[in-house]
């Protein structure tokens, strides 16, 4: 990877000035490509159901959109130090769980247990790197701890969420919606802190480089426990998210949220290795996938048995137009 | 002792040690009974973990991000396409494991379709296969109820003195997975691309050819497995193959295969399939209720994959 990206830098410095326009601008459009996916699939919603396009319709079908959004900041993080949450999913089913019994009937303990379970996704941060272990399978196994957990914790669906989620989840601003207020205000904060922040480049950089990084003087275990501790905590606000909405819980209401998240980060312009990742677009994919994913793709024509495949197919066709733009970016 | 110290030393021997440790508890707490037939449940269900297992264990061997997310997806469509050509009659059922074999074979190519032609992480592009997988079979398995003909049925529960016939078939071709593995120019390609691709390629591997050949094996693999499991619990089912995402990709860990590619094992798969098979009847052996049988599980794969570290080398 390293080497043929500085030959490609070498060459791109003999290249002449608007050969270097021509780089730019397909940089540019990879950077936008999120964006414009999504975009595509709003057009494709106003073009055939023009009345989705509006404060109600949007509020309907970006409903998950923010327990979605969050999950995939989570897993974003992960990615970021290249590794991979396969427990994300079944992790937020979990904390949803925990918001929709202790959290409400002794906030003091649960507010104790989600914070501990912050506290073990450090711990597996640090395990991962101690003992250089696969993170696909810890995490792996962790799917099954927290999936056990949360039928302990609530073995029959049901369960209520407190009142000041429900709360804030039913929050009505004037003119825009709340999802896509709260999307904005997601994707602003962890940009700031990931890309703007000089702790945050060093976060980056141990999935880039980790071995320039350590050599600098960095602890690559302090920079993977914390990753892993962000992918925890939003993880939980994840899971608290998606309980405000529902109002109850089951031990499997998360379970389709790994995939999801990282589909998410993906179509986001995320990569599973160097660090590259994008929290602005990661939070852009979650919006495309929760509207692949609404309901309303119902009042659209397209019958439910093939609502999965439409996920499916705005994946690879989100990932060939990337691909027609690398070309070019050559 | 030199025989101990050798055996000590290749990664799959742990996986039976576990399996072994597990049925011993077991019988323990139950004082001996059912200690044989414990043996021919497990190998039983452990076929089914196996057959998938070695085809996740040639795609993971690829190297860093090779892992086949569609299996699931894919057992579940060979189930249903098995028992539709099938169609409850013995003499098909050849013809309705070619077609279930095709199937998952199908996927497996297009699956390396999407990952050659898009270039997209194999994770990513098995993944959006997986979806749309998912929803023909939905649309195609809507309200199938075929019964796998009698004889079919009869062969994935056929025993011989408490060992399944289907087990010693899983045996026989897991051996010749082995040695396709180690022996033949296919599995060297495999480990070589996993262990450094660039080198491959430069030494002369056909690298892509040997890619999707991987892919399709997964995928054809996934197939017969679809197909034997609507005969073993008779009928097909869109949800059939959905405990085989995770289980495949543990039985390839635990069993001593590196994810980080290049690094295969074979045996180790029989091992680790045995293992978790065992440590499900045990569980439930103990009667211990889902949400701690979970937990457990969960806390005991994270626990022997701490205890058997990962590698040192640098990636």
């Amino acid at each position: 990877m390293r080497p043929e990206m500085t030959a490609a830098s070498l060459e791109a410095t003999a290249r002449s000035s608007a050969e270097r326009g021509a780089l730019a601008r397909a940089r540019l459009l990879r950077g936008l490509l999120p964006a414009l996916s999504l975009a595509l699939v709003l057009l494709a919603i106003a073009w055939l159901n023009p009345r989705a396009i509006s404060y109600f319709g949007f509020s309907l079908m970006l409903n998950l959109a923010i327990p979605i959004a969050l999950a995939t900041i989570a897993q974003m993080f992960v990615i970021s130090g290249n590794e991979l949450d396969l427990s994300i999913g079944t992790f937020v089913g979990f904390v949803g769980c925990v918001t929709a019994t202790w959290l409400k009937d002794a906030p003091l303990i649960g507010v104790a247990i989600l914070l501990g379970s912050i506290g073990v996704y450090a711990l597996l941060g640090a395990l991962i790197h101690l003992r250089n272990l696969p993170s696909i399978v810890v995490t792996l196994g962790m799917s099954f701890v927290w999936q056990g957990l949360a039928i302990l914790v609530l073995p029959k669906p049901g369960g209520k969420a407190p009142d000041w989620l429900l709360a804030i989840m039913s929050f009505k601003p004037p003119f825009v919606p709340f999802p896509i207020i709260a999307a904005l205000l997601i994707g602003l904060v962890v940009h700031f802190g990931l890309m703007r922040t000089s702790y945050g480049v060093i976060l980056r950089g141990s999935g880039g480089n980790p071995a320039a990084l350590k050599r600098a003087g960095w602890s690559l275990l302090r920079t993977k426990i914390v990753l892993f501790a962000l992918a925890g905590l939003f993880g939980v606000l994840s899971g608290m998210a998606l309980i405000g909405i529902t109002t109850s819980a089951d031990a499997n209401i998360g379970n389709g949220y790994t995939l999801l998240s990282i589909a998410g980060v993906i179509l986001g312009g995320g990569e599973f290795v160097g660090g590259r990742v994008s929290p602005i677009g990661a939070v852009i994919g979650a919006l495309t996938l929760a509207l692949a994913a609404s309901p309303l793709l119902t009042f659209m024509h397209i019958p439910p048995d093939w609502q999965v495949a439409a996920n499916g197919a705005i994946l690879i066709i989100v990932l060939a137009a990337r691909v027609l733009i690398s070309r070019r970016e050559r | 002792m030199i025989l101990v110290r050798s055996l000590a030393g290749k990664p799959w021997v742990w996986s039976f040690l576990g399996a072994l440790v597990v049925w011993l508890a077991t019988i323990a707490f139950t004082g001996g009974y059912g200690a044989g037939g414990m043996v021919t449940a497990a190998l039983s269900l452990a076929v089914f973990t196996v057959i998938v297992g070695v085809g996740q264990m040639f795609v993971i061997t690829l190297g860093p991000g090779n892992v086949d997310l569609s299996l699931p997806a894919n057992i579940g469509l060979a189930s249903a396409v098995a028992m539709k050509v099938m169609a409850g009659s013995d003499s098909m059922i050849v013809v309705g494991l070619l077609a279930a074999l095709a199937c998952g074979a199908a996927i497996g190519a297009v699956n390396y379709l999407l990952i050659w032609a898009l270039r997209i992480p194999p994770i990513i592009a098995t993944l959006s296969a997986s979806f749309i997988i998912q929803s023909i079979d939905i649309s195609y398995g809507r309200g199938l109820q075929i019964k796998p003909p009698p004889g079919f049925a009869d062969f994935t529960n056929w025993q011989v003195l408490g060992i399944p016939v289907l087990a010693v078939l899983t045996v026989l071709f897991t051996i010749g997975a082995a040695i396709a593995l180690q022996r033949m120019i296919y599995g060297r390609s495999v480990l070589a691309i996993g262990q450094n691709i660039r080198a491959a390629w430069l030494a002369g591997v056909n690298v892509g050819r040997i890619r999707f050949l991987t892919y399709t094996l997964s995928g054809a693999l996934g197939g017969i497995d679809g197909a034997l499991l609507a005969g073993y619990f008779r009928g097909a089912n869109v949800d059939i193959g959905n405990e085989y995402l995770l289980a495949s990709i543990a039985v390839v860990v635990i069993g001593g295969t590196s994810v980080a590619g290049g690094k295969a094992n074979v045996p180790g798969v029989w091992g680790a399939a045995l293992f978790l098979v065992l440590l499900l009847t045990m569980l439930n052996t103990f009667g211990v209720s889902a949400g701690v049988r979970l937990l457990l599980t969960g806390l005991i794969i994270v626990g022997v994959i701490t205890a058997a570290g990962g590698e040192k080398a640098v990636r």
